[in-house]
C-alpha cells in the first residue's frame, strides 16, 4: 500500500512516499529544495502562503525521487493537529483534494503521534512485537515536550508535560540570549562538546530527588523557564553581557566572546536540559514499568540527550529507541508511515476532516498487527 | 507595580484576566525571562482557562477556551518584523470579537497594535525574581 504523508504543522512543507508503513520510498522537505533554488529560493517559513508555494513542488519531487504517479497512490495521511490552523489548512486541503480525485481515502494525523511512530519507520519488527510495550515516549522539540505511556492494545496518555517552555525553545532562547543562530538546539550541542558540562550547577525544573517515591503533581512534568532566567542572570553577573531592560533586546550589540569559561557555561546550561530531560523519563519508565523508552522530535538530535539517555535506560534494564535524526525533524515519512497503520485498521477520515490548533486529548493509538 | 516573585505576576494577571471582555488586545512587552508567559497564564485562569498554559514560542498561537471567552496566546519572538505577521494572517486573530488576545513581543509589530484601546503591559527585571510591571490603558470594555 503506497501512502502518500503530507506535514505543514509548522515551518517545514514536508511530503513522503511510504509503503506499507516502513518502507520510505521518497522523504522530501521544503527546506532541501530552497537549498537547490528550485523554486526561486524562498526560505521557508511559517506563512501559510509559503506551504502553499512549496508543497506542489515538494510533491512533484517526492514522485519523481520515488518513481511513482499519483496514479500508485492507495491513500494520504495529512497531518491534521497540533499546528498554526492556517499552515495546517494547506496541507489538509491538497491532501482532501487529491483523495477526491483519486478516489482513495485521506486519514488526518496527529502530528505529536506521528513524532513517536517516526522512532518506529525503520524498526517494523519492534512496533509490531507486543514485547516492546508498554513505552513511555519522550517527544522533545521546539513546540512539544512531553512524555506519552503507549500500551500494546491501543491506549495513549500524555503522563508528563512542560508546564511552560518547550525544550527546543529553551535552547533557542539561550542561543537568542549569547547571540548564536537559530535554530538553536545544534549550536549549542557543538559548542558544548568544548565545555565542561559540570563548570556550573544550573538549576533543574521540578527536580524531584532520587529515589524520591512522589514529586507531586509536577513529578511528570518539566519546566525550562527557570533555567533560562538562570542562564540570563549568570551571564549577567559575570560580565558577559549588558544587563537586560525593556529598551535594548539582545539583537544589538556583539556576541560575548566564547572563552573557555563561556563554553563551560553553554555546555552547563545543556546539561541542565538534557538531565532534566532523562530524569523525568527515567520516573515515568519506572512508573509504568515500561519495556522500551523511546526518545523522538527535533530535539532527540541533540548528542548530548543521544548519549544520556541511552547510558540511563540501558542502565534501568530496559530497551531504548531513538528516532533517526532524519525522523527526529519534522517529516512527511512519519505522517504517511502512521497513517498506513489507521488504513489497515479502517480508520479513515472523510472529507469534513478539520484542522485543530492544539494537542488534542490523546487516548489511543492503532492496534498495530501482532500486538493486538 | 512590583511584582516579587512569578506568583504575583501570576495573580496580577488573573485579577486582569478577569476584567476582560471579548476583542480585548492585550500586548505584553519585556525582555526574556521578564515573566510574559506567567503573566499570560494567570491573564487565561482569570478568563477560566483550566489547562495547561505553555509558552507559545514555536507555535506562534495558542487557542484556549475559557469561561466566556476564547484566548488566543500569541507570541512574536519569531515573528520580527510587521510583514511576517500579516504574511501570518494576525489579523484574523486580532479582529475576532469573541476572544481576548494576548500578544507577547508585542513591540516587534507595534504599528499593528496601535490602537488606543490596547491594553500595554511593560515588565522589566528588577532583581532575581524581581519584576516591575506597568500597565497602561485600562480596559474601557466592561471594567469597573
Amino acid at each position: 500500500m503506497l501512502v502518500l504523508g503530507i506535514e505543514t504543522s509548522c515551518d517545514e512543507t514536508a511530503v513522503a512516499l511510504v509503503e506499507d508503513g516502513h518502507s520510505v520510498r521518497a522523504n522530501v522537505i521544503s527546506s532541501q529544495i530552497a537549498k537547490h533554488a528550485q523554486y526561486g529560493g524562498v526560505v521557508p517559513e511559517l506563512a501559510a502562503r509559503e506551504h502553499l508555494k512549496a508543497i506542489d513542488p515538494v510533491v512533484n519531487l517526492a514522485f519523481r525521487e520515488a518513481g511513482a504517479g499519483i496514479a500508485d497512490l492507495d491513500a494520504v495521511g495529512v497531518t491534521n493537529c497540533p499546528g498554526l490552523i492556517p499552515a495546517l489548512l494547506v496541507g489538509v486541503s491538497y491532501a482532501k483534494g487529491i483523495a477526491a480525485a483519486r478516489g482513495i481515502p485521506v486519514v488526518g494525523v496527529n502530528h505529536f503521534l506521528a513524532h513517536i511512530f517516526g522512532a518506529f519507520i525503520d524498526r517494523p519488527a519492534r512496533l509490531l512485537d507486543a514485547a516492546t510495550f508498554p513505552v513511555i515516549a519522550l517527544v522533545v522539540s521546539g513546540g512539544h515536550t512531553a512524555l506519552a505511556l503507549l500500551r500494546g492494545e491501543g491506549d495513549c496518555r500524555i503522563v508528563g508535560t512542560t508546564l511552560d517552555d518547550a525544550a527546543g525553545e529553551a535552547f533557542d532562547k539561550a542561543a537568542k540570549i549569547l547571540h548564536l543562530s537559530y535554530p538553536g538546539g545544534p549550536v549549542i550541542d557543538k559548542l558544548s562538546q568544548q565545555g565542561d558540562p559540570g563548570a556550573v550547577a544550573f538549576p533543574i525544573g521540578l527536580a524531584v530527588r532520587k529515589d524520591s517515591k512522589n514529586g507531586g503533581a509536577n513529578r511528570l512534568n518539566f519546566s525550562f523557564s527557570g533555567v533560562k532566567t538562570s542562564l540570563l542572570y549568570y551571564l549577567k553577573k559575570h560580565g558577559y553581557i549588558e544587563p537586560p531592560n525593556a529598551t535594548a533586546a539582545f539583537s544589538g550589540g556583539a556576541p560575548p566572546d566564547f572563552d573557555d569559561a563561556l563554553l563551560d557555561v553553554v555546555a552547563s546550561y545543556q546539561e541542565a536540559v538534557v538531565d532534566a530531560l532523562v530524569q523525568k523519563t527515567l520516573l515515568a519508565a519506572a512508573d509504568y514499568d515500561a519495556a522500551t523508552v523511546v526518545v523522538c522530535g527535533g530535539v532527540a538530535c541533540n548528542s548530548r540527550l543521544r548519549h544520556k539517555m541511552a547510558a540511563a535506560v540501558e542502565h534501568s534494564g530496559r530497551d531504548f529507541i531513538v528516532a533517526r535524526p532524519e525522523y527526529c525533524t519534522d517529516n512527511g515519512a512519519m505522517i504517511g508511515g502512521l497513517a498506513y497503520y489507521y488504513v489497515c485498521n479502517s480508520e479513515v477520515d472523510d472529507f469534513s476532516l478539520d484542522a485543530g490548533a492544539r494537542l488534542m486529548c490523546i487516548d489511543s493509538i492503532p492496534v498495530f498487527a501482532g500486538t493486538r | 507595580m512590583v511584582s516579587i516573585n512569578p506568583e504575583s505576576t501570576e495573580t496580577f494577571g488573573f485579577q486582569l484576566g478577569q476584567k476582560l471582555n471579548g476583542g480585548d488586545i492585550v500586548a505584553l512587552h519585556g525582555d526574556l525571562g521578564s515573566g510574559k508567559t506567567v503573566l499570560a497564564r494567570g491573564i487565561a485562569r482569570g478568563l477560566g482557562v483550566t489547562e495547561p498554559v505553555a509558552s507559545p514560542t514555536y507555535t506562534i498561537v495558542q487557542e484556549y477556551t475559557g469561561r466566556q471567552w476564547a484566548l488566543y496566546h500569541i507570541d512574536m519572538y519569531r515573528i520580527d518584523t510587521v510583514e511576517a505577521a500579516e504574511a501570518f494572517g494576525l489579523e484574523y486573530y486580532l479582529s475576532d470579537q469573541s476572544a481576548i488576545v494576548v500578544v507577547e513581543w508585542a513591540e516587534r509589530i507595534a504599528p499593528l497594535l496601535a490602537d488606543e484601546n490596547v491594553i500595554r503591559v511593560y515588565l522589566s527585571h528588577v532583581e532575581q525574581d524581581v519584576r516591575k510591571i506597568e500597565m497602561v490603558t485600562i480596559p474601557a470594555s466592561g471594567a469597573e
